[in-house]
């Protein structure tokens, strides 16, 4: 029995990474959700009554499975396996694939150890502000685990949509005018991001008639002329649409507002978001316009790092002007970001190990601090998360030292993970040519976030008004609120603490990701795809022979 | 033919974009929707213009590419159901705040507050 279970996992692993939160959301919709709105404790809804308990045991059951499933597939893909799944065993290129490598497999391990803590969070009361939230939860997680998984640009295009719905959807909840305002701005701006994607997905088939990604690596480096100006052309659309996910210069401001105005495990799971970004210009830059992509190769070098290393400090200075907390930390992500990016934008391996590191660690980091800011506002009375003088902290030296602990972290003090990540880019950078700007950068950046961090932690906790008192919480933040701050702040411990296995493992992922031959042979088969006759590119003569009946059917995408 | 849709999807483009860049939610939605229209029939041409052959191979002969028709129906599916999230997020949010500027304020009325103080104006917070 066991041996059977065992088998059909290591058989389905990727897809099932996939389905499980979409079956779980769809059982979650089947139970019906009537929120907390409106006094529904008579008719079944309620914080506390039977049904809401089972909807998040439910919930909880189904993120724990998934995190341990993500960890299998990080245990699976450390060995420098390449898992292929080919959905509806329809072969690459014509198929849609499932690629299981390392960096895909520690991006889905990276959002589970995001979204257990936060729906633990969540479950503390945000669940029942509104409707369906563990229900948008996983199929936020299901977009999320599909985009990180699949190895199909237009497949990638599908699961920015399921996540991007999803977000839309949390980003609302709990309603308000500020999160209407910001949702309006923000939904705006990610239509017009997913019509310039499908633009540079138009281009980039126009001269390789393919969008797998193992493929379209092997044609993009046969183009010529024409063809690699077009492809040059897509690739600096995909970055323009990737930026906008991930919060590139000039392509950010609609982040800090928009974070900001989201509930806290909301904001909280948003922290992932931006590194989707992240992910897909590795992909698209590094695997399939990387060093050996031709004509085409490199386009986005030019503009990566220096656009990089501008977001690293306007989100440093915009930490510094914050008003409030939550957009502090806004844009402390925003500044990660930029630093993450730096590491992608100067093309090495050993600089990318290093950006993973880092990426691993911001995003933990910031997802805590999002929560510890909704705990700290909660105790402050009229003054919420804004950063004026106000009442005195109801538990002041438990959360002073989280935030310490988040702010050390965040900024880079040793001996926190931060402190680590930005020890290795740095020290990865040294030598190449952009050296002096990436040093001065990444540590000019973080002396302004400590210095912003400081300033934060000044005001909130030393300038206390006691004639406030009356409007203070009358108890501390509960255990279960804590506990889920507290599981950040364990993995960051965990991170430092397990530095050398962990940067072994992003060496042997930037590694693989310089490897786009086997990469190829993986999806492709051994011939490299050159077995697979289409009729695609065409070379503008139109003269095109009939395929062989092997190769005909033609692939539909599906809707996965 | 090709010169007539690339001006015809460059004019439909540039139509799009000047509603996306107007101030109120209802030109914006038209413009969204009809850059997803341009982007949609770009799509459909990047599998090159072809007339009088089949989508789909059977015997000899040309055959046009039936790959852009699938892409361009995913994401005709997709953008309808963005359209109809945004037209209702429209709607809510001009009942919500008694204006349909995007920006959820009339630029021009006096709030008594200052841009910055509504900017921390945040929704409500978990109690």
């Amino acid at each position: 029995m066991m041996e059977s279970v065992l088998a059909f996992w290591l058989q389905h692993a990727p897809l099932l990474s996939v389905l499980l939160p979409s079956f779980t959301a769809m059982g979650l919709l089947l139970l019906g959700d009537l929120g907390d709105l409106g006094g529904m404790a008579e008719q079944g809804g309620g914080h506390d009554s039977a049904r809401v308990r089972w909807r998040r045991r439910l919930s909880l059951a189904s993120v724990v499975l998934g995190a341990v499933m993500a960890a299998g597939l990080v245990w699976r893909a450390a060995g420098g396996e390449l898992l292929v799944y080919q959905l509806g065993e329809w072969s690459a290129p014509f198929g849609i694939v499932l690629v299981l490598d390392r960096l895909s497999a520690l991006m889905v391990l990276l959002t589970y150890l995001v979204a257990a803590p936060v729906l633990w969070y969540a479950t503390g009361g945000w669940d029942v502000r509104g409707r369906h939230f563990h229900a948008i939860f996983h199929f936020q997680l299901m977009g999320l685990s599909g985009a990180f998984l699949t190895g199909d640009l237009f497949n990638l295009f599908v699961f920015f949509e399921v996540l991007l719905i999803a977000s839309y959807v949390l980003l609302l909840h709990g309603l308000g005018r500020e999160r209407l305002r910001m949702g309006m701005h923000y939904v705006v701006l990610n239509l017009a991001g997913s019509g310039l994607f499908l633009i540079g997905l138009a281009m980039v088939y126009a001269v390789t008639g393919t969008l797998n990604m193992a493929d379209l690596a092997l044609r993009v480096a046969q183009l010529t002329g024409e063809s690699a100006l077009i492809a040059r052309a897509a690739a600096l659309i995909l970055l323009v649409v990737f930026g906008l996910k991930a919060a590139l210069v000039p392509l950010y401001f609609w982040l800090p507002g928009t974070y900001a105005s989201a509930s806290a495990p909301v904001a909280a799971l948003f922290a992932i978001m931006t590194k989707v970004g992240v992910y897909s210009i590795i992909r698209t830059h590094w695997g399939i316009f990387g060093v050996e992509a031709g004509e085409a190769s490199l386009a986005a070098q030019a503009w990566l790092l220096p656009l990089a290393l501008t977001t690293s400090v306007l989100g440093a200075f915009g930490a510094l002007a914050a008003h409030s907390m939550g957009r502090m930390v806004a844009y402390l992500t925003v500044s990660s970001v930029g630093t993450i990016l730096a590491g992608v934008g100067l093309f090495t391996p050993e600089t990318l190990s290093a950006a993973l590191y880092y990426t691993l660690h911001s995003t933990i980091v910031i997802a805590g601090l999002f929560l510890l800011v909704e705990l700290m506002a909660a105790q402050r009375g009229e003054a919420g998360d804004r950063l004026r003088p106000a009442a005195a902290l109801r538990e002041p030296v438990l959360l002073g030292m989280m935030m310490l602990f988040g702010a050390a972290s965040a900024a880079g003090l040793p001996p926190l993970p931060g402190f680590l990540g930005k020890l290795m880019i740095l020290q990865s950078a040294s030598g190449l040519a952009a050296q002096a700007w990436v040093w001065g950068v990444v540590l000019t950046v973080g002396f302004f976030s400590m210095v912003g961090l400081a300033r934060a932690g000044v005001i909130v906790f030393w300038h206390v008004q006691p004639d406030e008192g009356a409007s203070v919480a009358e108890s501390g933040a509960s255990v279960k609120l804590l506990s889920a701050a507290w599981a950040f702040m364990a993995i960051t411990v965990a991170l430092a603490l397990l530095a050398s296995p962990v940067k072994r493992y992003t060496d042997a992922a930037a590694a693989q990701l310089a490897d786009t031959a086997a990469y190829a042979e993986a999806v492709l088969g051994s011939q490299g795809g050159a077995g697979a006759r289409t009729t695609r590119p065409y070379d503008g003569t139109r003269s095109t022979s009939p395929l062989q009946p092997a190769a005909a059917p033609a692939p539909a995408k599906v809707l996965p | 033919m090709e010169f007539l849709l690339a001006t015809g999807i460059g004019f439909v483009t540039a139509c799009g974009i000047y509603l996306m860049l107007r101030g109120r939610t209802f030109p914006v939605v038209l413009g969204l929707s009809l850059f997803g229209y341009a982007v949609n029939v770009f799509i459909f041409v990047m599998g090159r213009l072809w007339s009088n052959a089949q989508p789909i191979l059977v015997g000899e002969g040309p055959v046009a590419d039936p790959l852009p028709q699938a892409l361009v129906l995913t994401a005709i599916v997709i953008g309808f159901a963005t359209t109809g999230f945004v037209i209702e997020l429209a709607l809510r949010n001009r009942h919500e705040s008694d204006s349909d500027h995007v920006d959820g304020r009339e630029p021009a009325r006096a709030t008594g507050r200052s841009p910055a103080a509504e900017a921390t104006h945040h929704g409500e917070r978990q109690p």
